[in-house]
This record gives structure tokens, C-alpha cells and sequence, in this order.
């Protein structure tokens, strides 16, 4: 259990985040929505140790987070930031090892690189395993940065906006995998998403956020209502509900607009 | 089983892509021994390659004249060639890694200005009654890591990033430049020739002790350098995502900037201002071996020490009998062949 009490963050005179309380459970899929510059991004770089924290508190597993214990408390996350502006020289393959490297030798073992290659064959994209990093376009760059956090195998999975580049296969592709691995390996993942249909898909709990304070916190079909996307986005939507009861989103176009 | 087969053959086209930057590696110690056998054998007095290699192999056997050339004058020289154009070499593709950006090097950061001042001011004031071949490195090296200890501080905040350390670089080398402008304005003609002639940059000041002074320093920030290879690579990807691969990227940055600010100052203050190294040798490396640090590190420094033995020995070469400053051999020779490279580079990858 990852446990928020009281958190507030704060840039300089600039509030990001106030009085947050959350309880994010193992094994449950935990998705952030809300609009641009709310504090999502924030909120995950001061759950890994990022940034300092203006009042309140981070449990997890017994601890607390303490600038003291930053690089041990970071070893139990597995986090991807958001820029994919990877103009590099080192293959795929190279770049996934990466994630493990807390363990890495000097020379590659086999067993190093046999990981990276599963995780990206668990992808399906071992086929890029040669390729140049600075070869591939945007979405493949993504895939291969989830498969590097992948082989952290972290407790905490935490992953700022990672189908942003993705075509609908592979954000289909990206979430099923996180949602299995969830609940396999029961971690505490926490997403930031801007497709509301995606987050309702997939998420156990929806968090969100704006303005700083947490709007709601629950399952998608409890959360998910036409008046708390007004209110988040200014746009009028339709709330339909497919056959497992999640919800999904129609947005409708503005009147005043489109006259 | 196809999936175990393609398992099998991604990790052998991983180790066949190991074994080739092995092979750049050999090349370049190869290609580094024939420089610096050129670069003994090289000079007024014309030796054969076969007596310079019988002298360096059993200095007993040759004959006084050839054990004097080779052994007192022309190898602590040709030995110092190849350590500062491996300090610049590596110091310069550190300086890149560190700040994320291809134009960086000791000198773009105003690391080899400061040094220049320091070496004029110390041939100004008298030497602070030192003698002056003592007392020039020490002012060049006291005065490159104070400018390098501004951008420690720098290095030190969090919120300051790459840009921010790379344009207080560029503020420093124009003070600094100012500032050796002024003392020459102010010095006599004579001090003032003496200052021109240290800013060319000259391998013939080297004694066996500065020699092995720079090796040391040198070799021992290499390997402190060479420990972090995996966190540097991890560099490459971005500040923030080597920080959610568990790297303390503000320790990353300050150790690595102190260690290259040693080794660089320690090499600058010696033999003088050596352009161009710092910058092409990371690239020619990273051209060929990419951004594997494991292999950068050692390859950037054997690159910059091959370059500045053949500048080494084109600086004897192109007027028999005359010895042109090899720093302004290394640019002359450097600056095309590097845009070259560059242009050669941009139409691969377009």
C-alpha cells in the first residue's frame, strides 16, 4: 500500500499539489486524469523523490520517504518520465539493459541481455532489438522505454503519459500489459492518461486531479460522470456504458463553436 | 522455439557488436604505437624506425647519441603527446555527456582561457618567485579549477540545468579572454611574446617529471571516470530519465566535472593551449563506437592521443628543420577533416 497523507507541493510561491490523501493499493491499476498543468507530473516526480515535498508524508512499506533514504527509496520504483526526445546512438537493446542498472557489470552477462530481449519479445517488438535508438520514430521509442522499466521489476510502477506517441494497437498493447503485470506481480501502478476512454478501460481506480486537489478517487463507473468533465474540461460529453458496465466517453461538440 | 532462436541470435549480433568495438580499440592502440615510433623518429636528427625501436626495446645496446635523442629528448615529448591528447580526448567527451550537448569542451567552457590567464599572470608577476617552468603550470592549474570551481556550484544546484552551466562556460572564456587581453595590453613586448608562445600550445616544455605527472592524474581520473560508464551511458537518455533509473545525477554531474577539470588543467598547464582535440576526438569516437560509455571512455582518450601524435609529428614534418606550435598544427589539420566528418555523418543519417 502507497500511502499519501496531507501532501502538498509546491515551485518556489507556486502551490501544485494541497492537502492530498490517497490510499493506492497493491495490485490495482491506478490511473491520474485531469487537465494540462494540474499537477500530475509533479505529484509522480515527488513520489519517487524528485521533488521536495512542502508538507505531508509518502509511505510505503513501513517507510517513509525521507530525502535520507532518496536512492533506496527510488530502487523500488520503476518510473517513466515523459520526454522520448532519445536522439542517441545505442541500440535498442543497449537502452533496454538499462533498467537494471543497479546490477550491471562492467561486461554484459548473457542472463542481462536475455531480460532485455523478453521484455521487449513481451512487447512484440524483439524485432527492434538491433535497431538504432535514434532510428525509431516516437511510438517505438515509448514501447522500448516501457520495456527498460519493465526489467527494474519494481514494486511501484509509475508511468507519466506513456501511450503518447502510441497507435491504437500498441496503446492497447502497452495497457493490457501493465494491467496483467499488475496484477501479477502486484504492484502499486499508477498512470497518467489524457484519453478518458483509455483510462476507463483499464484503470481500478481513477484519480483525479485538478487545480491542485483531488476531485474524486474511485472506480471508473462510479467517478465518471458528465458533470466532473464539464467541470474538469469545459466540454460537454455523453456518458455511454459498454457491456462490462466500464464507462466510455463521447465528447459533443460545442454549439457556441461550431456556429 | 522460434522465439529461444531469435533470443539466440539478437544476443550474438549483441556480442558481434562488442567484438567490433574491440577491434576499434586495437586499431586505435595500433595505430598509436606506429604514431609514436614516427614521433621518436621524427626531427632535426632523421632516425630510422628500426634504430628507434631497437633504442626504446633495449636502450643499453644503442649508441649514446641515438640513447640520448630517443630516451632524454624526443620520447618524454612523443610520451606527452599521447597523454594530453587522452586527457583532452576523454576530458572533452565527458564535457558532452555531462551537459548533453556536441559543443562542448574544456575550452568552449572557458576551462583552457582561464588556464591562459593564469599562465600570463603567473609570466607577469615574476613566477610569485618561483622559477618559471614551476610556476607557470601552477598558475595555469590554480586559475582553470577556480573557473571550474564556478561551474561546481553550478553543478551543484538542483535546478540548474545543462544550458545554464554551458552559458556560464561561454561568460567565463570571454572574461577570461578579457582579462588575458588586459594583461597583455599592460605587459612589456617581451613578456607579452612569451605569453603568445604559451597560448600556442607547445609539447617541447615536457620534462619526465611533468610527464609523469600528467599520467598519473590522467589515468587515475580515467578510472574513476570508466566506474561510472553504465551511470554515464545512462546520462545520454536525459537528466530526468537517468534519475528514474536510480542515478544521483547532481553527484554524477559534480564528480565527473571535478575529475575533468583535473585532468584537463593538469594537461593545460603543462604543455600550453591544444585546440580542437577536446572537441573533434569525442566525436570521430562516438562515430564509430557509439554511445557506450564502456567503450566511449577509452576510445575518445586513445583518439585524442592518436591525433595529437600525428599532430605531433606533422608539426616536425611540414617544414623539415622547422617546428610549427602543434596547437596551431592540430586546428589547422583538424578543422577540415572534422567537417568533413560532420557533413559525411549528416548525409547518413538524412
Amino acid at each position: 500500500m502507497l500511502e499519501l497523507s496531507k501532501l502538498s507541493l509546491s515551485i518556489g510561491k507556486q502551490s501544485l499539489v494541497s492537502n492530498l490523501n490517497l490510499q493506492l493499493a497493491a495490485g490495482q491499476l491506478h490511473v491520474i486524469i485531469g487537465p494540462n498543468g494540474t499537477g500530475k507530473t509533479s505529484l509522480l516526480r515527488a513520489l519517487f523523490g524528485e521533488l521536495p515535498l512542502q508538507q505531508g508524508e509518502i509511505r510505503f512499506g513501513g517507510h517513509t520517504l525521507s530525502r535520507l533514504h532518496a536512492a533506496s527509496w527510488r530502487r523500488q520504483f520503476g518510473y517513466m518520465p515523459q520526454n522520448i526526445q532519445l536522439e542517441l546512438d545505442l541500440s535498442v537493446l543497449e537502452v533496454v539493459v538499462l533498467g537494471r542498472l543497479d546490477s550491471l557489470s562492467m561486461r554484459l552477462s548473457d542472463d542481462d541481455i536475455l531480460a532485455a530481449l523478453s521484455a521487449l519479445q513481451a512487447l512484440g517488438i524483439a524485432h527492434l532489438a538491433d535497431r538504432a535508438m535514434h532510428s525509431l520514430s516516437g511510438g517505438q521509442r515509448q514501447m522500448v522505454l516501457f520495456a527498460q522499466v519493465l526489467l527494474r521489476d519494481p514494486q511501484i510502477m509509475m508511468l507519466d503519459e506513456p501511450v503518447s506517441a502510441l497507435d491504437l494497437q500498441h496503446q492497447l498493447q502497452l495497457m493490457e500489459h501493465l494491467h496483467h503485470q499488475t496484477r501479477a506481480k502486484n504492484w502499486v501502478s499508477l498512470v497518467v492518461l489524457h484519453d478518458l476512454n483509455l483510462a476507463a478501460q483499464f484503470a481500478d481506480q481513477l484519480i483525479v486531479l485538478a487545480g491542485g486537489t483531488l476531485q474524486a478517487f474511485g472506480p471508473p463507473s462510479e467517478v465518471l460522470d458528465a458533470g466532473l468533465i464539464h467541470r474538469l474540461y469545459s466540454v460537454p460529453v455523453d456518458i455511454h456504458h459498454d457491456r462490462d458496465g466500464k464507462p466510455y466517453i463521447r465528447t459533443l461538440r460545442q454549439a457556441s463553436l461550431t456556429a | 522455439m522460434t522465439d529461444i532462436s531469435a533470443l539466440h541470435t539478437a544476443l550474438t549480433r549483441q556480442r558481434q557488436r562488442e567484438q567490433r568495438r574491440w577491434r576499434f580499440l586495437l586499431l586505435f592502440i595500433a595505430l598509436i604505437a606506429g604514431s609514436l615510433l614516427l614521433d621518436v623518429a621524427t626531427g632535426p636528427s632523421l632516425l630510422s624506425l628500426r634504430e628507434v625501436a631497437a633504442t626504446l626495446l633495449s636502450p643499453g645496446e644503442a649508441d649514446a647519441m641515438t640513447r640520448a635523442i630517443v630516451m632524454d629528448m624526443r620520447l618524454p615529448i612523443a610520451l606527452m603527446a599521447l597523454v594530453v591528447g587522452a586527457a583532452l580526448g576523454l576530458g572533452g567527451a565527458q564535457m558532452q555527456t555531462l551537459l548533453d550537448n556536441p559543443l562542448a569542451s574544456p575550452f568552449t567552457l572557458g576551462l583552457a582561457a582561464a588556464a591562459g590567464f593564469g599562465a600570463a599572470l603567473a609570466l607577469i608577476s615574476g613566477g610569485f618567485g618561483l622559477p618559471p617552468l614551476i610556476a607557470i603550470p601552477i598558475g595555469a592549474f590554480v586559475c582553470c579549477m577556480l573557473a571550474a570551481g564556478l561551474l561546481f556550484g553550478l553543478a551543484l544546484m538542483q535546478h540548474v540545468s545543462s544550458q545554464t552551466i554551458i552559458l556560464a562556460g561561454i561568460a567565463l572564456l570571454f572574461l577570461f579572454q578579457s582579462l588575458l587581453s588586459l594583461l597583455q595590453f599592460l605587459s612589456s613586448p617581451e613578456l607579452n611574446q612569451q605569453i603568445v608562445f604559451w597560448l600556442f600550445g607547445s609539447l617541447m616544455r615536457t620534462t619526465w617529471d611533468a610527464l609523469l605527472i600528467t599520467t598519473v592524474v590522467t589515468v587515475v581520473c580515467a578510472l574513476l571516470l570508466y566506474r561510472d560508464a553504465w551511470k554515464l551511458t545512462c546520462l545520454r537518455l536525459g537528466e530526468a530519465r537517468a534519475r528514474s533509473l536510480g542515478v544521483d545525477v547532481t553527484r554524477l554531474r559534480l564528480k565527473t566535472l571535478v575529475l575533468v577539470a583535473l585532468m584537463t588543467a593538469t594537461a593545460i598547464s603543462f604543455v600550453g593551449i591544444i585546440g580542437f582535440i577536446g572537441l573533434v576526438a569525442p566525436h570521430i569516437a562516438r562515430m564509430l563506437i557509439g554511445e557506450d560509455q564502456r567503450f566511449l571512455i577509452p576510445l575518445s582518450a586513445l583518439c585524442g592521443a592518436c591525433m595529437l601524435s600525428v599532430s605531433s609529428v606533422l608539426s616536425k614534418s611540414i617544414i623539415p628543420g622547422a617546428l610549427f606550435p602543434i596547437g596551431i598544427v592540430t586546428a589547422i589539420i583538424g578543422v577540415p577533416f572534422f567537417i568533413w566528418l560532420i557533413l559525411g555523418k549528416g548525409r547518413k543519417r538524412a
